[in-house]
């Protein structure tokens, strides 16, 4: 295995991490005072700037530069954390909220002191009760030892951290949506231009981190730029949790440094396939990316190199499908996540969702045809490209890369009149 | 509106920017009382925040952990997306159903037992996974699902969707 030490699931599983003593006892808000005691506000955006730490939610953007799109105009500044973690395959955010709370809120704390908010808003999906549980428990904690409030361990920075708890819905993930959320309105996002940086939360200039990667920023501080961006590929630097789920032996969270293989992430980490089973189709980040295939496992798990596979690394969620899964049922799958999480803004997502549902899931049944097969040859321009945020672009990805890649698959649904894959009929419950 | 709720209703919109901020939270804390959004909450949040009762609706619907139905005690929801599908969702799907008797988003005829099937719960290590009063199970087979139904009957719990 590559060599690597991590730092966001050090001690995991050995310690209680959400007991504020035991974080304490190593090292835990030495980046915080560090940062308050001998860095100015900017010192601290220059240091994660020259780290080359790209946001951990899904987009990948530089986070230095996000911070430093804030407009200089004395207008309050909000810093929001993204912890509505939702992307299909993705568990990393969960066990960071469930386990290691403190890291969070220390990352927060350092990044709200580099943007110079007037307070943190942590988003936490609704569905994590047992998160929110966890991390209203350390907030407290934290709280009374004067780490969030006023005049933060003797300095005069003061700040508090107000919990929102999301109420179901995928979409408030896309961080517009997210911030009418918390406003208190529909998860629809809004468009853009005027980004969050200008014109975020109650109108004013905000920043929307994802949690893991706001996370990452105390050892930045304690461990310096230098270190994070030593670690993996130049453009794609850094420790990443990758979640990895499927058809492979050990699923889990590992983190890894960026830039190793596909091949060492799935056989070494997640202790590769079942006996005898070959690698169809891996989702390599997310629900939304297009699938890569056997012939790519010698793929870098970075962004650079798997954007040039045409796919992404996103929210860094790899499912795994072996020589047994039904392609035409994953794409379903998927498909109907989209659909049912689509917010009706769009047309092409609204309408485009539900159709490609209906059509694929006729295929899955055996009840398709070959003009249903030439009507999804066809529909990925339609949809993709036309909507207000990427949850329409994600409709497609997944299902025109196994379409393309197994063509035969598909035809044999019509052809056989059920899954060539089973025996039996298929069994359709959707 | 009763006094306590007046009374909840007024501290969180202090905790929050303003009256709509706090409406979601609100709604949230008129559940766990109720066990739905009842229409009188509805009211309720709208004479609050200032916004119209069909605002309120509105934004309430929005949100799949808003119930404007009356629910069950125990809200089970097995999660069907890919991760849990290539563990074996479908399968517990088609058992929870026959078991249950009831398709998705139904309540079993005592009232006791609200079924549904939702989108990924982000447990995909261990599938497939369902949520009963948002509380995780993990590596649910048929009859993991059958001996939890036993458990649940024995239960009386806090609330379907408790609000902190």
């Amino acid at each position: 295995m590559t060599p690597f030490e991590p730092v966001l699931t050090k001690g995991l599983g050995e310690l209680d991490l959400a007991d504020i003593d035991v974080y304490e006892s190593r090292g835990g808000f030495g980046a915080l005072r560090k940062a308050l005691r001998d860095l100015t506000p900017d010192a601290v955006v220059s240091e994660v700037s020259a780290s080359n730490l790209r946001g951990r939610g899904g987009a990948g953007f530089p986070t230095g530069k996000k911070w430093s799109f804030l407009p200089k105009d004395g207008r309050p500044r909000y810093l929001v954390c993204n912890c509505d973690e939702a992307e299909p395959g993705t568990f990393k955010d969960r066990m960071l909220l469930e386990k290691t709370p403190l890291q969070i809120i220390e990352g927060l704390l350092i990044s709200a002191y580099a943007i110079q908010a007037k307070e943190i808003i942590m988003y936490i999906r609704g569905e994590f009760l047992e998160g929110y549980r966890v991390f209203k428990n350390a907030l407290d904690a934290v709280r009374s030892r004067g780490y969030v409030g006023q005049k933060i361990a003797g300095s005069d920075f003061s700040i508090d951290i107000l919990l929102h708890r999301g109420a179901g819905a995928y979409i408030c993930g896309e961080e517009t949506a997210l911030l009418n959320s918390v406003e208190g309105k529909r998860g629809e996002p809004r468009l853009k231009p005027p980004f969050p940086a200008n014109a975020g939360l109650y109108g004013m200039p905000t920043v929307v981190n994802n949690v893991e990667t706001v996370a990452l920023v105390p050892y930045i501080m304690t461990r310096g730029a230098k270190w994070f961006a030593s670690i993996g590929p130049e453009k794609s630097p850094g420790p990443k949790i990758v979640s990895v789920s499927g058809h492979v032996q050990r699923p889990g969270n590992y983190e890894i440094p960026l830039g190793i293989s596909m091949r060492e992430l799935i056989d070494e980490y997640a202790g590769g396939l079942r006996p005898g089973r070959r690698v169809k189709a891996i989702q390599p980040g997310g629900g939304s990316s297009a699938a890569i295939f056997e012939e790519d496992l010698d793929t870098g798990y970075d962004y650079e190199s798997l954007a040039a596979k045409r796919t992404m690394l996103g929210s860094g969620a790899v499912v795994v499908m072996d020589d047994t899964a039904c392609l035409v049922r994953s794409s379903m799958t998927l498909v109907r996540f989209f659909e049912k999480e689509s917010c009706g803004q769009c047309t092409p997502c609204r309408e485009g969702g539900q159709w490609v549902h209906r059509l694929v899931a006729r295929l899955e049944a055996g009840e398709g045809t070959d003009a249903d097969l030439r009507v999804l040859n066809t529909i990925n321009t339609t949809i993709t490209g036309t909507n207000l945020c990427p949850l329409g672009d994600s409709i497609m990805p997944f299902l025109s890369s196994v379409l393309t890649r197994f063509p035969d698959e598909f035809a044999a649904h019509v052809k056989l009149a059920r899954c060539p894959l089973s025996a039996g009929s298929s069994e359709s419950a959707a | 509106m009763t006094p306590a709720r007046e009374a909840k209703g007024k501290t969180l919109i202090a905790a929050h920017h303003d009256g709509q901020s706090a409406l979601i939270p609100f709604l949230q804390y008129c559940q766990e009382e109720d066990g739905y959004v009842t229409p009188t909450a509805l009211d309720d949040a709208a004479t609050l925040t200032g916004l119209t009762r069909g605002e309120v609706e509105s934004i309430a619907s929005f949100y799949s952990l808003l119930f404007q139905r009356p629910i069950g005690k125990h809200v089970i929801q097995v999660c069907r997306t890919l991760a849990c599908m290539l563990g074996g969702a479908d399968e517990l799907r088609a058992h929870a159903r026959a078991r249950l008797g009831v398709t998705d988003g139904g309540t079993t005829s005592d009232g006791v037992f609200t079924y549904e099937e939702v989108e990924c719960l982000a447990a995909c290590d261990k599938a497939p996974c369902l949520q009963h009063n948002l509380r995780y199970h993990y590596n649910v087979t048929p009859a993991e699902f059958d001996r939890l139904l036993e458990q649940w009957k024995n239960e009386r719990p806090e609330a379907a969707m408790p609000a902190e």
